[in-house]
């Protein structure tokens, strides 16, 4: 971009672009505080109420809170496994000597998993589920999650490991350290930036997934999504709720993309590529 | 390499093997087995009936498969292309930047990180037909409201639309990482020798970004299939068969009407398309990265 007018053009273009993924979530923001009445007039002036929010949150029947507690355990949880998990083995494959093939056959049976449709494995995990008495439990759920978001998980773990400086890892064999205490006492440390990277991007998948979650729970232990999709198939579709909730569940993302936007950046860079 | 580090390395391997094993492996083989079968389920168990290939012979006939086959291809088709263009033209826009870089990057990461559930129910209340703001706007130029996702030829372009939102900003953001890592010193000579920004563009950043360009339109033509939340909330598949999709038959034929064998040889038949498709993909990345290298 040499002369101004370039510049200018380029700025121009991408505000355009910014207000066209802007503009929805803004929209379903004045939705949110609106009432029924003026949802379906289109006023453009409206009296901001927290009518749809109080519903949501405190009505009889309303199970926002659970929901958010379920989702957020589900989350959680799942994310913890999933780093113990894959920084263990990511160590195992890249970092000491193991047969290759092993390696190989580990890391295409994950990429090519992570290619595969979810929905081709839902029904054997409900019916997995089913049989030893876990549907509609959270368990089922953080097994479903730890497996759908494992392959991310191992392929943004794998390629902070690869970063690594090896003389650090030698060293560290010089004295005397076996595979273990390298695994624990180096590695993990080091790899903290690339853990949390590794933590947001799988929580934050955990957190909107909805296919998954709606298959294996029902009332008691079903997540933010699945609630906010249950407003839209009553007999009439709750807007105000709708866009309430949808606006809350959008919280962690928006915090987690502002406080760590450069490790998200680099944590689905490298899932996504590698 | 002594006894207790060769133990630990299996052991640091058995959990990811066993996730592996049990949660991907045995349900491949149970949707295998499945397929063979009537399943039907009968005080509180289910019952099944070996009928052999009667669900593949039946599949063909199925209302909603081969059209939600096609349309998953047709989706991926126009989506993905429309989602190379724009992504292309916003990651050099933002590669070129200086200032307010980080703020428009994080701006585009939005729609990859909020539940798409969220970005069907925003969708849905954009597209409504009575108060939807498309057809609030449409008003104003004297345009009759549109029913864009209950009109059979509008709803299939109405869904390519929310996923070419969805999932434009996933390409930016694997076009700058491939945009940041160009050579630098090929863009002093050509500035030496005074290159238009045209130009440049055209004959120097093009041709280097072509393998990048190719692998994230693979990728994001395969991760396409997945598509779910969205046709869900906004479409549920119709109105007919008009933007079913193959992850909804299976849901539908699956957990709808409880017809497990028939849901499963779609199971089978669709991991057996990807896998074919991720095949002639992963070959094409080796191809490129040979032809790049």
């Amino acid at each position: 971009m040499r002369t101004s007018t370039e510049k200018l053009i380029n700025y121009i273009m991408l505000s355009f672009f910014a207000i066209l993924v802007l503009a929805p979530f803004l929209w379903i923001a004045t939705i949110a505080f609106k009432t029924q009445i003026d949802i379906m007039m289109m006023k453009i002036i409206f009296k901001p109420t927290l009518f749809n929010f109080d519903k949501l949150f405190f009505s009889k029947e309303a199970t926002f809170f659970r929901d958010i507690f379920n989702s957020l355990f589900v989350g959680i949880i799942s994310t913890l496994i999933i780093l113990v998990v894959c920084s263990m083995a990511s160590f195992t494959m890249i970092r000491t000597k193991i047969s290759n093939w092993i390696t190989a056959v580990l890391f295409l049976w994950v990429i090519v998993f992570h290619m595969l449709p979810p929905i081709t494995f839902v029904g054997s995990w409900f019916q997995m589920a089913n049989s030893v008495g876990l549907f509609n439990s959270r368990i089922a759920l953080i097994l479903a999650h730890v497996t759908v978001n494992l392959p991310l998980g191992l392929l943004i773990i794998s390629s902070f490991m690869r970063d690594v400086p090896t003389e650090i890892q030698e060293a560290a064999y010089i004295d005397g350290c076996s595979n273990r205490q390298v695994y624990l006492k180096v590695m993990l440390p080091l790899l903290g930036p690339g853990l949390f990277a590794t933590a947001v991007i799988v929580f934050l998948f955990s957190w909107n997934d909805f296919m998954v979650a709606m298959n294996l729970t029902a009332k008691a232990t079903q997540t933010v999504p699945v609630s906010i999709a249950t407003f839209s198939q009553q007999y009439e579709v709750r807007y105000g709720e709708m866009a309430a909730g949808s606006l809350v569940s959008l919280v962690p993302a928006l915090i987690l993309t502002f406080f760590a936007q450069k490790y998200i950046v680099k944590g689905l860079t490298a899932g996504a590529v590698k | 390499m002594n006894t207790k580090d060769k133990s630990w390395k299996i052991l640091s391997l058995i959990p990811i093997i066993a996730v592996l094993v049990i949660l991907t492996l045995v349900p491949l083989v149970n949707i295998f087995y499945n397929s063979f079968f009537d399943i039907r389920w009968d005080d509180g168990k289910y019952n099944y009936t070996y009928i052999g290939l009667e669900n593949y012979i039946e599949l063909p006939n199925n209302k909603f498969y081969l059209p939600g086959l096609i349309n998953t291809i047709k989706l991926s088709i126009f989506a993905v292309f429309f989602q190379m263009l724009f992504g292309f033209l916003i990651a050099l826009g933002i590669s070129k930047i200086k200032r307010g870089k980080g703020f428009f990057i994080s701006l585009f990461l939005l729609p990859i990180l909020l539940p798409p559930i969220v970005i069907g129910s925003i969708w849905r209340l954009m597209y409504g037909f009575d108060f939807g703001i498309f057809n609030y706007l449409l008003s104003f130029f004297g345009v009759f409201p549109l029913d864009w996702l209950g009109s059979s030829s509008l709803a299939f372009t109405s869904i390519v639309i929310v996923d070419i939102w969805h999932w434009t900003p996933f390409v930016v953001l694997l076009l700058l990482a491939g945009l940041e890592s160009l050579p630098t010193d090929v863009y002093e000579a050509a500035r030496v020798d005074g290159t238009s920004g045209w130009n440049e563009i055209i004959y120097i950043t093009i041709p280097l970004m072509i393998p990048t360009i190719i692998v994230t339109m693979v990728f994001r033509f395969i991760l396409s299939f997945k598509v779910f939340d969205e046709i869900y909330l906004l479409t549920q598949g119709g109105p007919g068969t008009s933007t079913e999709v193959i992850s909804f038959s299976i849901y539908e034929t699956f957990f709808e009407s409880d017809n497990m064998g028939l849901g499963s040889v779609m199971s089978v038949v669709s991991l057996f398309v990807v896998s074919l498709l991720i095949i002639i993909v992963l070959n094409v990345i080796r191809r490129v990265n040979k032809y790049a290298n």
